[in-house]
Order: C-alpha cells, then structure tokens, then sequence
C-alpha cells in the first residue's frame, strides 16, 4: 500500500484509458501524456497499461507501507526519497516506510509516476482511469487527498532487474526544446470558418488559458469568424452551432474561442469543430502551461501517421535499451 | 395533429473526414432528419456488425457519425475505404431494427428546475418569462398548457447519447411543420439540477448528472438515465439506461406520483416501464401518428 501524505494540486491514477464506450457518453480517461505514463511503466519493467499517477503542476508527497521501486517521467518534478534526490526517468527503489516528497513541475505541467506492479486499483469497465465527472474509475472516482491509501499490484519483473534503469535522453521526446507548434489535421466542419479565419487557426500563437484541464484546453486569441448562412433545422440560432455531431478526441470547438477536447472530454455536440490535434501532439499539448503559447500547423493525415510512426519507434527504441 | 406522412429527405453525398490520424467523421447532412439519423443508426449498426480490425468505437449521431480507430492497426486512409464501402451497401429500405419503447414520468413546472430557471433569468431570451412560457409564444401555442400537451403528445426518439454520460438526445417523432424548435439560452447556465428534462434546438433531453447546460428547462424525471453505482435493475448490464434508437414516451405526472416513484429509485428497486419492439422505418414514415400510437400501446 502506499499512503498519501498530501495529493498535490490535482493527482489522478490513470492507464491508457476506458475504449469502447464514447456512444454512451463515456470518454476514454487516460494519462493525457500517453508517451510519458508509457515511459514510467517502462522503465520500472510494467505494462504500458498499468496504472500510474498523474500529477498536474504540484506532486503528491507518499508514504510507502512497502518496498517498491518507482520511476518519474513527463513535466520534470524535483523529487526526494529522505534526503536523497530521486533523478527523472530513472527506475530507484523506495523502501518499507520512507516517503517520496515531490515538489512543482518546472518544465511542463504533468509528471507520471510508476510503481513496479502498477497502482491496483479495481477496474471499471476495463480501465482503472479516474474519470471525476461522474466519479469512477481511479480511487474512489476522484483525486487523490491525504489519507488515501493505493494497492500495489504484483511485480512482473525483478526489482533487482529494472532498479537503476535509465531513460537514455535520445529515446526521450524533447520537453526543453519542445517547440510551440502542435500539429492538426484541418477538417470535421472548419467549412462554417470565413477562408481569413480557417487561415488564422493556424497563423495564430494562441495562448493556453488558465481554464485548461483534463476536460480541454480553452486558449485565447483573436476572434474567428463563420461563414454567415440561414442555419439548418435543429443546429440552433447561433452561427457556432451545428445539429449536434461527436467530437473526436483531440478536436477544436469553436463556441467563440477555441476548446480542445481532451481525455475526460464531453463526447459531442452543437459546437462547430474544425480541425483534430493528431494523436502523438495530443501528449505535447498536455504538457503545455497556462500561459505558454501554442500554434496550430496544419498536416496531412499521412504526416499524422508519419509523426506517430516517430513516437512509436522512439518508444520501441527506448523498451530495448532498457531490456538490453 | 397532421395526419400526413414524414417527407423523405434526400441526402446529400455524404461527407468524409479525417478526425486527425484516429477519427473518421461522416456527416450526412447538416441538417437534422429522421433519414439522416436513421441513415447514421443504420450504418453505424452494420459497422459494428462487420467487426472491423482496429475499430474501437462506433457512436451515431443526430445527422452524423463517428468512428475511432487504433493507426497501429489499420491506417487512417483503409479505414476510410472501409467506412464508405459498408456505408455504400447500406440501404435504409432493408432496414428495421429493435427498439424500446420507454415509459418516461415527467412532472413539469416542478420546483428544482423552476429555482434554477429563475436563478438564471439574465441570461435568458426573455427574462420575463419561464422557460416554458417562452417556448409556447414563440412556437405559437396559446399558453404553457398546450405546449406541454403536444410536447407529450407524440413520443421523442433518440437520436444520440452523448455529452456527458447517458445523456439522450431526443427527436420529436412528428412531421416537421408539428415540430417544436427553440433556442439554448443566451450564455449557458453554471447549473442544472440532476435529471431536469430540457429542450434546445429540436432536441429534448435528459440531464443525467447536476452541471453546466443551456437547454430551455421545463421539468425533471424521478427516474435515473445513469446509475453509476449500477444498483438499478435496468442498469445491471451498463451504467447508462437510454441508446440510439429508444422511444421515449413522455408521461406527464403529478407531485404525488412523482414523490412515489423517487422512493422506488431510491430504494433502488424501480424498474422501467418498456417493450422492445421491431421498429419499422417505412411504417413510420407514412404515417407517425398512427405508428406512434402502435408503438406507445404496448406499455399503456
């Protein structure tokens, strides 16, 4: 078991996510910086779909009730295990009693800490993400709080196997030279923008406001304009409506300013869409601050699948350093 | 009432989008028509039949659908062809499908849903008037009265759940000169009471949980549409009680009755009223009223 000592600013435990209920409503959940949570379960020997935390700005101080071994990736978190300093994507053991005090992110905005056998809590629906709207899933369907206590689950490797374990920087996505722009496939229904504003979706350093979250990133920016039309039965009055559609995970609304969904997103609709963040950004944009900027670059789908095909084999690269 | 049939709609051709390198959206018309629901059920339905490799979700929508794939398994672009070959072979005239038809209690103008209307009075169309006072006049009904009697009058379907979990959509089952529109409120409101029954564009709906929303606000159920804790009979199989495709039929009740069935749900033992059926697309088309009384019948 581990203890929590203080849940930090907004900690939730978090897999790759509930599939295969978006038709009622359900979104996936799951660690916003998918590529990250992947890398802490890598390197203390998991599976990619084990449950991490995820810690958002501030981390969680924990006190462990037994041995472990645990390792942190994604936002970089001053971290210590007693006075000893707990390095970033490095595999370190944690013994019976000590605790790990965690402090803010300094670069990026989310960190992901593993925990040799994955935190074990019970599933639902297949996943043991924490969606808080309707509270299920994670612990008690919530963030984390003092006095909460998370089952670890069974060991697949040897601790004495993966301890020391380290992410080689070149297998690791770049947080420091991470430019502003996030790749988008433009489309769903970007014909309600004017051709100046479908241009300006991508010509604009947008910046991510303080009402950004697990749910979507709301960011400010110039106005964008639809095109003016009598508006089709059941859309509503509002040039921004549409009759209601679902939305991808990852898409831009436009009820005025930007919103783009993210993993504890609603499902759909009335609000125009115009474009999706491609599935590889979607980690690079839950990493961004408030405050940061953000620019939309318009690709392909087939750079999409290009970029992924890069994370992929970063990560396969990464999974054979740490086995070789 | 009209006795008439529902116009067939054409479709336009249907629109084909990337959702970046894990979505595929189709929308088949902007507009909202039985056809084009019917059309997005249809299709949606024989995707799933079809099982395809790397499909991890299938949601039809009002006039559009929606399906998420894993690139690792099956590029964007042989996913696309996929979608429109199946969508291709789909005819709506070989069509019907299972249905239930749902007894929905509504007790209207009730007091919660009536504090959170007034609450929010200034960002409203017509601060002066409740919800419903506003969405008789501007669909020419003499008064709240009338508008409540064709707004149960004939049963709503739904066409999409969505938003948030076990939200229904719903679409009156009339032609369109007999359907009722409205616009959401001007800004939306910060709060909605839990299961509040509300209407916005051309869409009737059910609040599943207390939260954000901006459909004009006329009266709240007993009954629950999400049952998380999944204590309820009619939820042992699945959190969410409504799917595409369901008859609503809304049933006006008083406070008694309405205080009645909430101890039943509470005490975790109420059970839906409800029948599936065959729903016949064809039938209904020629003539929704008389088909509606048919379908309505089995739970009377």
């Amino acid at each position: 078991m581990i203890e929590v000592l203080d849940g930090g600013i907004s900690t939730t435990v978090q897999d790759l996510g509930r599939h295969g209920q978006y038709h009622i409503g359900m979104p996936p959940s799951g660690a916003m910086d998918e590529e990250a949570h992947r890398v802490a379960n890598a390197l203390v020997g998991n599976e990619a779909d084990d449950a991490t935390l995820e810690m958002t700005y501030g981390g969680a101080d924990l006190r462990f009730e037994t041995d472990a071994v645990i390792a942190l990736s994604g936002a970089t978190m001053a971290a210590t295990i007693g006075d000893e300093p707990v390095p970033m994507h490095t595999a370190v053991r944690v013994e019976e009693g000590e605790e790990l005090e965690t402090e803010f992110a300094t670069d990026g905005a989310r960190t992901y800490l593993s925990v040799a056998g994955g935190i074990d809590v019970d599933p639902v629906m297949e996943s043991r993400s924490t969606y808080t709207l309707v509270g299920i899933g994670g612990y008690e369907g919530r963030t984390l709080a003092e006095g909460d206590r998370l089952p670890i689950g069974e060991q697949s490797a040897a601790s004495d196997e993966v301890l020391g374990a380290e992410a080689p920087d070149e297998h690791l996505r770049d947080l420091d030279g991470d430019g502003t722009d996030i790749a988008v496939v433009v489309g769903l229904c970007d014909y309600r923008l004017t051709d100046e504003s479908r241009e300006r979706l991508c010509d604009t350093e947008w910046t991510v406001t303080p009402e950004a979250d697990r749910v979507g990133y709301r960011l400010e920016g110039p106005e964008l304009e639809f095109v003016e039309r009598e508006q089709p039965f059941g859309a509503g009055r509002d040039p921004s409506n549409v009759v209601d559609i679902g939305y991808p995970v990852g898409s831009i609304q436009l009820p005025q300013k930007p919103i783009v969904l993210m993993q504890d997103a609603v499902t759909g609709g009335g609000y125009a869409t115009v474009g999706t963040v491609v599935s590889t950004e979607r980690n690079r944009l839950a990493q961004r601050r408030t405050h940061e900027t953000v620019q939309f670059e318009a690709v392909t789908v087939d750079e999409a699948v290009e970029r992924r095909g890069v994370a992929k084999d970063r990560m396969a690269a990464l999974r054979e350093a740490l086995e070789g | 009432m009209s006795e008439t049939g529902i116009d067939r709609t054409e479709l336009p051709d249907p629109r084909y989008e990337y959702g970046g390198d894990d979505h595929i959206f189709v929308e088949l018309d902007e507009a909202m028509s039985f056809d084009a629901n019917f059309r997005a059920m249809a299709i949606t339905r024989a995707i799933s039949e079809r099982d395809v490799d790397g499909v991890t979700e299938v949601c039809p929508a009002n006039a559009s659908y929606m399906v998420r794939f894993d690139p690792d398994v099956v590029e964007p672009a042989t996913m696309m062809d996929e979608i429109r070959t199946i969508a291709e072979n789909t005819q709506l005239e070989e069509s019907s499908w299972e249905s239930r038809i749902v007894d929905v209690p509504v007790l209207f103008e009730d007091p919660w849903t009536h504090e959170t209307l007034m609450e929010f009075r200034d960002q409203h169309q017509d601060p002066d008037a409740t919800d419903l006072e506003y969405s008789a006049a501007i669909n020419g009904f003499d008064g709240v009265e009338e508008f409540i009697d064709a707004f149960v009058s004939e049963p709503h379907m739904v066409t999409m759940v969505g938003f948030v979990p076990g939200l229904p959509w719903c679409f009156q089952m009339v032609p369109r000169e007999d359907q009722m529109e409205v616009p959401k409120y001007k800004q939306p409101r910060t709060d909605t009471p839990s299961r509040a029954v509300g209407f916005g564009g051309a869409f009737s709906v059910i609040y599943p949980v207390k939260g954000a929303g901006g459909y004009q606000l006329y009266g709240r159920t007993p009954i629950e549409v999400l049952d998380v804790d999944q204590t309820l009979p009619d939820f042992r199989d699945s959190m969410v009680f409504p799917n595409p495709g369901d008859v609503l039929n809304y049933r006006r009740i008083d406070r008694d009755e309405y205080d009645e069935i909430r101890e039943e749900v509470e005490a975790g033992e109420y059970e839906y009223t409800t029948e599936t059926v065959e729903f016949e697309p064809e039938e209904f088309f020629e003539n929704p009223h008389e088909y509606n009384e048919r379908l309505t019948e089995v739970i009377a």
